[in-house]
């Protein structure tokens, strides 16, 4: 099959690129299918700064520096929830996955 | 006939079952509807039947076994489906309890956060415990990743062990904010209908066909969010248990 296409005037460079465009056009529309309801991604960022408050919170009270870890904590957390919602659309390794390639 | 959209969410007390310290122990309307889900799902299974020529039921009951299994073996592998039946029965409860809130006048137990709540600290604590049960010190990986600067290491840590508690946060909230968004709209159209036909007369029973076929529209809508998210919570949960059991894969 590839082989026909390819005597079909695929040698030139033009033609190629054409079918390299509709191949890429095709994985792209695949991507975007996988792509979760953006609900979920709402959730997954609302969950870090939660839990960011949380532990902010909890840092205050134990430690009496308030109001320090509430604010260093809130960005964190911040930051966790990026995270959640970068992993959640696959553009980040799961957790323990090497992330240097 | 404006009715209050919260108002179906009350815990009504029905009898008081006993004391615990100052606390009472009482039996609610949305314990009555957990009680009857437990007992749909455990007489559905206990009727499903076992013919070579499967029935209705011992179909429905075949297939909701297949899609669970299909699901944790393909999120967390064989090894997973010795959680089997903590995922299942967490996926036929939720989607139960879900279908029987979309019945008129039924209560919707998943609308409190209590509950989804306690759900998701079930899942995390099985996570935690059994992941170190498991992997011993090795499940703390999980919070090291691999090819990080050294000198960056530090706050990615903080960042991940941040994401890692914020996992129950999200799953309770998740299914949550769902049920009880779902089902405040149903309510706010409905009500709609009802102030237009008292205020408009004919004018407002005209009028009001436009809510009415949104409503129809949301109800198909809000059976698709109880299944789909009984589901997601159910696909999350062996997500996590797949980290417990390969934390540093």
């Amino acid at each position: 099959m590839t082989g026909d296409q390819r005597g079909n005037g695929g040698d030139d460079l033009s033609g190629r690129l054409r079918r390299l465009d509709e191949k890429l056009d095709a994985r792209e529309a695949e991507e975007m299918r996988k792509q979760p309801a953006p609900s979920a991604n709402a959730a997954d960022r609302f969950g870090g700064v939660v839990a960011g408050f949380a532990v902010g919170w909890a840092f205050d009270k134990l430690t009496g520096w308030s109001p320090w870890g509430l604010i260093v904590f809130l960005l964190l957390g911040f930051a966790a929830g990026v995270l959640n919602v970068l992993r959640s659309i696959g553009a980040l390794p799961k957790y323990g996955e090497r992330r240097d390639k | 006939m404006a009715a209050d959209p919260i108002a179906q969410f009350q815990i009504k007390k029905i009898m008081t079952l006993g004391h615990i310290g100052p606390y009472e122990i009482a039996l609610t309307n949305s314990a009555v509807f957990m009680i009857a889900a437990v007992v749909f799902i455990v007489g559905g299974i206990m009727l499903a039947g076992r013919n070579i020529i499967p029935g209705r039921a011992q179909s429905l009951a075949e297939i909701t076994y297949e899609f669970v299994a299909g699901t944790v073996r393909s999120t967390a592998g064989n090894e997973g489906m010795k959680f089997f039946p903590l995922v299942f029965s967490l996926f036929t409860f939720i989607l139960v309890l879900n279908m029987f809130g979309m019945i008129p006048g039924f209560f919707t137990v998943m609308s409190h956060i209590a509950i989804t709540g306690a759900l998701a600290a079930l899942v995390i604590l099985t996570v935690i415990i059994y992941g170190i049960y498991k992997n011993g010190f090795k499940f703390f990986k999980l919070f090291w990743p691999s090819g990080v600067p050294m000198f960056v290491m530090p706050l990615i840590v903080v960042i991940e062990i941040l994401s890692f508690l914020s996992r129950p946060l999200s799953l309770s909230v998740r299914l949550f904010a769902n049920m009880l968004a779902g089902h405040i709209t149903l309510k706010v159209f409905a009500s709609f209908i009802g102030l237009l036909a008292t205020s408009l007369g004919v004018a407002g029973w005209l009028v009001g066909i436009l809510p009415f076929s949104m409503l129809i529209a949301l109800t198909a809508l809000e059976f698709l969010v109880a299944f789909l998210q009984a589901y997601v919570f159910t696909i999350l949960t062996c997500l996590y248990l797949n980290d417990a059991i390969h934390p540093g894969h």
